[in-house]
């Protein structure tokens, strides 16, 4: 398990981490989910104790990661693609890897199976695809057979094939009992992957639940009217208790309705329908929506304004406690 | 605590995998062996003309080590290399991921990359001064002559010394590009300019090359500040400051 406590870091004037406070469980996908720029790798490399936290901290399994011995058989990590020597083959950089943590060496050719590297594992990485060096990557991540995988943006710039072998593997990894932490700026992506869910901002906790209770609160479904004679519908779909809500250009939704209720309700009163739609709000808009107030700090243009949203933030919640005292 | 010869196995697998390191070596060997014979030829043909204003003795050791300078620059590259490529592909993150104590994982670097460096260098040193004694015919001298065999040595613990000393800045500055840039200017041009420099001159004595080129001499050159065991002191501790200076950024910098 890894447990961040209020984990915080500060790059000059800029917070990329702020306080952020959550724990990954064992066995499950959790995404990590944020804009670009939300603070995902900075987190995920003070995880590795690769960069060093302002404050607060981060255990896994309750150790500090540098307290670790042999760390790659606890959490195998794959922080970016090609972070391999241009001139050095597959399988030398997988061997050098696997020495540094006494891992047995037939661990190597094990990995570049899995990872379907095995034809190339004698060729230098300089001739690599992205997805060939994402895949070395993952590699390298399952070399110390570890309980927990840590990828940070698996699918970027990869291939359709490419993205549905990763969402796949991720799957297998956490049906054999591991901890998967996989962070992504898209929540298509996660909603496929996921079974719990982080979403920062900003370097900030917005949401930590599992992944059909953020669909559950998240998806709002409708039906959309269009038609000639409001008056008549409205009535009509008010004598059968339903609420209809203006919608865009001259429509009207009924939330959570059913459209064969409401054709069958519309003839019944002889109300003509230019429009009778389901409409599902995705899961990407409603990401979108609670992200959006980080997004417009990040492209915000002043300092003052980004000052004052930090402050006013953390600053409102706090005032009641105080009047209380 | 991840074992320190694991790491030590680690490092060797890296540095022996990268073409570099054989490109590099071979040069430094090449280089010094091949300027030292041609010079050591040309002196032994020429040697009327050479001997002329023969205040000082002739140091058939040094002639032989002609070469010794582009063989530094070598093996200054290699030292850069070896550690610097880790930083321009951010393979150093995978390091660090894999062995997070990082003094250690700079240690079995700097152990693995000086017994390679040393290796060669002794190679480098013997051969160069046996292949350039052949080539001075009747001026030649022996390894059993006064000082040769110390001064032969010194030049294999000078490239050795200098090779760490790059390795100690590229990981102080953590960019190879920027380290080479830093590094030849300095031992190709800097030192040798304000070795020349009055007044500066007295400070540029007691830069690295200076000093453990002072290891390489047989007879004691007039006007020279300190011999060539205060040489090797001064170049040694020059090298020990760049590699902690080096395992001190590495510590404390975010990777």
């Amino acid at each position: 398990m890894i447990e961040l406590h209020e984990l915080t870091k500060r790059y000059g004037d800029t917070l990329a981490v702020d306080g952020l406070s959550f724990q990954v469980r064992r066995g499950v996908v959790t995404g990590f989910l944020g804009p670009n720029g939300a603070g995902k790798s900075t987190t995920m490399r003070m995880i590795l104790d690769l960069d060093r936290p302002t404050s607060g901290r981060v255990t896994i399994d309750g150790k500090h990661y540098g307290q670790l011995s042999e760390p790659l058989k606890y959490i195998g990590a794959l922080l970016e693609a090609k972070a391999v020597h241009p001139g050095r083959t597959a399988r030398d950089h997988l061997r050098w890897l696997a020495q540094s943590n006494r891992i047995p060496p037939r661990r190597v050719d094990e990995v570049l199976g899995l990872v379907g590297l095995s034809p190339v594992a004698g060729k230098r990485s300089r001739g690599f695809s992205l997805g060939m060096g994402q895949r070395l990557g993952i590699a390298s991540a399952l070399l110390g057979d570890p309980e927990i995988v840590m990828f940070d943006e698996p699918v970027n710039g990869l291939d359709p094939e490419g993205i549905l072998w990763i969402r796949n593997l991720m799957k297998s990894l956490a049906a054999e009992g591991r901890t998967v932490f996989v962070s992504s700026h898209l929540m298509s992506e996660m909603a496929l992957t996921a079974d719990h869910l982080v979403v920062i901002g900003r370097g900030r906790l917005l949401a930590d639940l599992p992944m059909p209770e953020f669909i559950r609160q998240n998806s709002r479904s409708a039906v959309r009217i269009r038609t000639p004679q409001v008056e008549q519908l409205l009535t009509a779909l008010d004598r059968a208790g339903l609420r209809a809500e203006a919608g865009p250009a001259g429509t009207y939704e009924v939330v959570d309705g059913d459209p064969t209720r409401i054709g069958e309700l519309a003839a019944a009163h002889g109300v003509v329908l230019h429009e009778l739609s389901p409409q599902q709000a995705s899961l990407e808009e409603a990401f979108m929506q609670m992200t959006a107030d980080s997004v417009e700090y990040h492209a915000g243009d002043g300092e003052g304004r980004d000052a004052a949203g930090a402050w006013g933030a953390t600053w409102q919640p706090k005032a009641p406690r105080q009047e209380a005292n | 605590m991840t074992s320190f010869p694991a790491i030590l196995q680690s490092e060797w697998t890296k540095i022996r995998s990268v073409r570099s390191t054989v490109w590099t070596l071979a040069l430094t060997f090449v280089v010094t062996l091949g300027l030292g014979a041609l010079l050591s030829f040309l002196t032994d043909n020429n040697f009327e003309q050479f001997g002329e204003n023969g205040r000082t003795p002739f140091d058939p050791t040094g002639t032989a080590f002609s070469g010794i300078m582009l063989g530094e620059l070598a093996i200054i590259v290699f030292g850069v290399l070896a550690v610097g490529n880790e930083y321009s592909t951010g393979m150093i993150r995978v390091s660090l991921a894999a062995v997070p104590q990082r003094g250690t994982l700079l240690t079995a670097k700097a152990v693995v990359l000086g017994a390679l460096a040393l290796a060669v260098a002794l190679v480098t040193a013997f051969l160069t001064f046996f292949v350039g004694q052949s080539l001075l015919g009747d001026h030649a001298t022996t390894v059993g002559a006064p000082n040769v065999l110390r001064a032969v040595l010194g030049a294999a613990l000078y490239l050795t010394m200098i090779c760490l000393f790059a390795a100690g800045i590229t990981a102080m500055l953590h960019n190879q590009t920027l380290a080479l840039g830093v590094l030849v200017p300095f031992f190709f041009l800097l030192s040798p300019i304000l070795s020349a420099v009055p007044k500066v001159k007295t400070l540029a004595r007691y830069f690295p090359d200076y000093a453990g080129q002072r290891m390489l001499l047989v007879y004691q050159q007039h006007g020279q500040p300190y011999g060539p065991w205060a040489g090797f002191l001064i170049c040694l501790a020059w090298t020990l400051a760049a590699l902690v200076g080096g395992a001190l950024v590495l510590k404390n910098r975010d990777a």
